[in-house]
């Protein structure tokens, strides 16, 4: 009997270690691969101006892979992200240059529209029970369409310096109000940027350990000690290594703080409210799902509307980035938002997904695109790259799981 | 007499859990062989290994068949010898005709991969002449019961040419009608040389028509049964299956029954697609507190539509008739507003929709009823965690943890997971729908203690299902329901299944 639980317990610390590591070994592959066109570069990746352009290129895409993420962990697709981005960056370029509407307003109305065509589809998808791959593939031939007939193939810019900051803006430093300048001829260290590196790593350990704490104390399962205490090195490093390269760079960028806060708050949404957790169930099985109680056609719509506004985010940031509106704006944006979702874990078939593999497999495209482009690697190469690593990445998530 | 089949020495291990050790099974040829034993006995494992679902090198021990040691890769490897296994849950196409399902990976082709139509429903036309099926080759399945799907399996795997046929609880959704129907004919099946190996948790039938029955528990055998030397009956299965013996099948409980607590009146529902056709023909149903109300009735008689259109119009269109809880009105418009009522209705058909079985043990028990462990739509982690445990020891949920997924249990601990979610809700009135399907005589004994616990503390309860003893152990009152209408109604008391059989079969006419 006592052999028996002890080979039990064995047992189960391995599933608990399998687990964990099949959540980390995307990151690992992340860590592993950013190495790789470190030193294939020869260390072009890591350059701090090279690291502002990958969170800038990156920032877009994570912030419609958050949305992606609840589409399709609740068992749609969304295809117009894409479109939307394109749409709603020509309707905010139009309204400011031509209609001379200042940002501030535009801004707001953009996430609107971004809302409002996210429920327009939602209602197809919710209520009028349309599969959602075919109401988001007319949305996004429709918003491609009135895109092109908005800005009849021209650009549309330049924007107010206040709009651009979106996306080429840096948060104040000390430096702004006169502290820590440096001398002329030598390079200027933005501390703010490192402070908040530093109070960030400390909060990130502080707060997973205080949550340990707390769990070991409610007698929850745990992960391994080795795994929690390397786990948080890796992280802390991150995050002090990360800032302190921006910091001799010109501090954080804006776009950065937005999408960090917006995964902070998808990641609390998914794993801490009771409508994530609803998503979920609904993805996982519909019908159970709507026997408890969960209201999934009402759950679906605003699923659509938070890509929506996503979306529409999105779209202005992009515009923000090339401080004009292009009528090929967000093309193809919907496939990296899809391939980073299924590279980060997601499952096509719904009820399954992280916020924290998405954003691993959102970086992993754009590690991949960086480092292909500092190469020199042509863009179609670049494609049939891609392609490979998509399938690859689920190939290998599937048939780990297959050999449980 | 000779022997078919030996599988000698069979352990089976799955991370964490040795799933059978050291099985021995010998059936003779052309006998009805009964594997029985609790859930996670290892019955099912067993017969996948046989099958090669669980390839050769992933076992250890040896299978011998016609005389020959076999190693078995995949399933093809076993079938192509004459071993056909029919699973629980069936393996039919729904809009694919009985003959492409018959000849489905099987079919009468030439070279080329041309199908022969006129030969499949020839040789289909015969096979299901054999199985006794009176339906055209042309029908969908997905326009046939149950029953007749389950011999439509049997037809198929009559194609393959079986010799060794394996049925995993054939029985399981099958009335009393049909279950005895698809009896009969294994037992004709002995005559034409085919052996036939039953997995069954209706011990009745087991006692009936086997020839040998071999006992597993915890993975191991515990003994083979030669019926044609002992007399059997299923309180020696039972014996043998728990260990112990099992004196009472059903808990005995205290009735006490209170002021009256929910009612439905002249209740109709029309068919969901076809608008005018009522399926539910005006149903009058009442429990008080403290109450068990049993629901019988044949498959298709209605009952599931009935408590689920009952339950916030789950089911059906145009549902008119009153719903009064506690002498008053209420509105069951909706799953939410019924659920906030407090009705709670457990379903038939816990793995579709029951469970989400790719959440674990905890969010499973919590999801009907989030806002309970919730501040502001944000969840108390340690709170949920607190209820889940509490459940999982309340019911007895055997599992590595709360955190296990549920698609990993065991189908008695599955229910016990719907039940705990329900539980959770605080239900005033719980429908039951076939609570105990295909689940061990222990873990039924458990579920019957719920229910007397549930109506101890002053609930109601309805209980639809298949099983008349059930109903008849269970129950204060029992409605008979055919054809969308309550028949009769009888207390439990001085009930026997005939009785029930009987006003049934009135309604067709039939002197019982």
């Amino acid at each position: 009997m006592s052999q028996s639980s002890g080979s039990n317990v064995a047992a189960n610390n391995a599933g608990v270690w399998r687990a964990h590591l099949r959540d980390y070994g995307m990151l690992a592959s992340l860590l592993l691969i950013m190495g790789f066109f470190e030193v294939v570069t020869g260390g072009v990746l890591l350059d701090p101006v090279n690291i502002t352009n990958l969170i800038l290129q990156n920032s877009y895409i994570v912030i419609m892979a958050l949305g992606m993420l609840l589409v399709i962990v609740g068992g749609n697709i969304d295809l117009s992200v894409g479109s939307i981005v394109g749409f709603v960056g020509a309707i905010a370029a139009s309204l400011m240059v031509y209609q001379k509407i200042p940002y501030v307003p535009v801004i707001l109305l953009s996430l609107v529209l971004g809302g409002v065509i996210g429920a327009a589809q939602g209602y197809f998808v919710a209520y009028a029970k349309i599969p959602a791959f075919i109401v988001t593939l007319a949305g996004m031939l429709i918003f491609r369409g009135l895109t092109g007939n908005l800005l009849l193939g021209q650009f549309v810019g330049p924007f107010a310096k206040g709009f651009q900051s979106i996306s080429a803006g840096f948060i104040p430093d000390f430096r702004d109000f006169g502290l820590f300048v440096a001398a002329d001829g030598e390079d200027q260290f933005y501390w703010l940027t490192m402070l908040i590196g530093i109070i960030g790593a400390a909060l990130l350990v502080f707060v997973s350990a205080r949550k340990r704490m707390r769990d070991a104390a409610a007698s929850m399962d745990l992960e391994p000690s080795a795994l929690f205490i390397g786990k948080n090195i890796i992280f802390a490093v991150l995050v002090l290594g990360g800032t302190y390269l921006l910091a001799w760079r010109k501090g954080l960028p804006n776009v950065l703080v937005i999408m960090g806060a917006l995964v902070l708050l998808y990641t609390f949404i998914t794993t801490r409210t009771t409508i994530g957790r609803r998503v979920y169930a609904m993805g996982g099985n519909r019908l159970a799902a709507e026997l408890s109680g969960v209201r999934v056609e009402r759950l679906t719509f605003l699923t659509f509307v938070n890509m929506g506004v996503l979306a529409g985010l999105a779209g202005l940031i992009v515009a923000a980035r090339l401080n004009s509106a292009t009528p090929s704006a967000g093309n193809s944006f919907e496939l990296d938002v899809i391939a980073a979702c299924f590279i980060g874990g997601v499952s096509a078939s719904g009820g399954v997904g992280k916020v924290m593999g998405v954003v691993i497999g959102a970086f992993f495209m754009g590690v991949m695109n960086n480092g292909m482009s500092i190469l020199g690697i042509g863009i179609f190469w670049q494609q049939v790259v891609k392609g490979i690593v998509l399938l690859a990445a689920v190939y290998v998530d599937l048939s780990q799981k297959s050999k449980r | 007499m000779s022997i078919i089949l030996e599988m000698r020495g069979i352990s089976k291990s799955f991370p964490g859990v040795k799933a059978l050790r050291d099985v021995n099974l010998a059936v003779q040829r052309g006998e009805i062989h009964a594997i029985c034993g609790e859930n996670g006995a290892g019955k099912s494992t067993l017969m996948k290994v046989l099958s090669g679902v669980y390839p050769h090198g992933t076992y250890e021990g040896e299978i011998v068949y016609e005389g020959e040691e076999r190693r078995f890769a995949r399933i093809a490897d076993s079938e192509h010898l004459g071993i056909i296994i029919i699973h629980q849950e069936l393996a039919l196409v729904p809009l694919l005709s009985i003959a492409e399902n018959i000849f489905l990976g099987n079919e009468t082709a030439n070279s080329f991969g041309v199908i022969n139509w006129g030969e499949a429903f020839g040789r289909t036309r015969d096979l299901l002449a054999k199985v006794g099926l009176k339906e055209s080759p042309n029908a969908l399945i997905t326009n046939l019961g149950i029953g007749k799907q389950q011999l439509v399996e049997i037809a198929k795997a009559l194609a393959k040419k079986v010799k060794l046929l394996i049925l995993d609880e054939p029985t399981a959704s099958l009335n009393e009608t049909d279950s005895a129907a698809l009896l009969k004919l294994l037992v004709g099946f002995k005559d034409q040389g085919i052996t036939s190996i039953i997995i069954s948790h209706k011990l009745n039938e087991i006692a009936q028509i086997s020839d040998s029955i071999t006992i597993l528990r915890d993975g191991a055998t515990v003994e083979t049964i030669d019926c044609r030397s002992e007399p059997i009956n299923e309180n020696r299965i039972v014996k043998s299956m728990v260990g112990r013996e099992m004196s009472d099948r059903y808990p005995p409980r205290a009735v006490q029954i209170g002021a009256p607590l929910f009612e439905i009146r002249d209740w109709r529902v029309d068919h969901p697609l076809h608008a005018g056709r009522e399926v539910i023909k005006g149903i009058n149903l009442n429990v008080s507190r403290g109450e068990v109300v049993g629901i019988a009735g044949l498959m298709g008689s209605g009952r599931t539509e009935l408590a689920m259109s009952v339950f916030g119009r789950a089911y059906g269109r145009n549902v008119r008739g009153e719903a009064l809880l506690d002498g008053k009105p209420v509105d069951l418009s909706s799953i939410q507003k019924a659920i906030r009522s407090g009705l709670a209705y457990v379903t038939e058909d816990r793995k579709s929709l029951g469970l989400v079985l790719s959440e674990d043990i905890k969010n499973n028990i919590t999801l009907a009823n989030l806002p309970g462990i919730a501040r502001r739509g944000v969840i108390d982690d340690h709170a949920e965690t607190r209820v889940a445990l509490r459940y999982r020891e309340l019911l007895n949920i055997r599992s590595s943890g709360i955190f296990q997924k549920t698609i990993n249990l065991s189908g008695g601990n599955q229910q016990k997971v719907v039940l705990s979610k329900w539980l959770f809700a605080g239900p005033q009135v719980l429908m039951l729908d076939e609570p105990t399907r295909g689940i061990d005589v222990g873990a039924k004994y458990e579920i019957y203690s719920i229910i007397n616990q549930l109506a101890a503390e002053g609930k109601g309860v309805i209980v639809i299902s298949s099983e008349m003893p059930e109903l008849l152990g269970i129950c204060d009152r029992i409605y008979v329901m055919n054809e969308g209408r309550f028949v009769d109604e009888m207390p439990a008391a001085g009930a026997t299944q005939e009785k029930i059989m009987a006003s049934i079969m009135r309604q067709y006419g039939v002197a019982a």
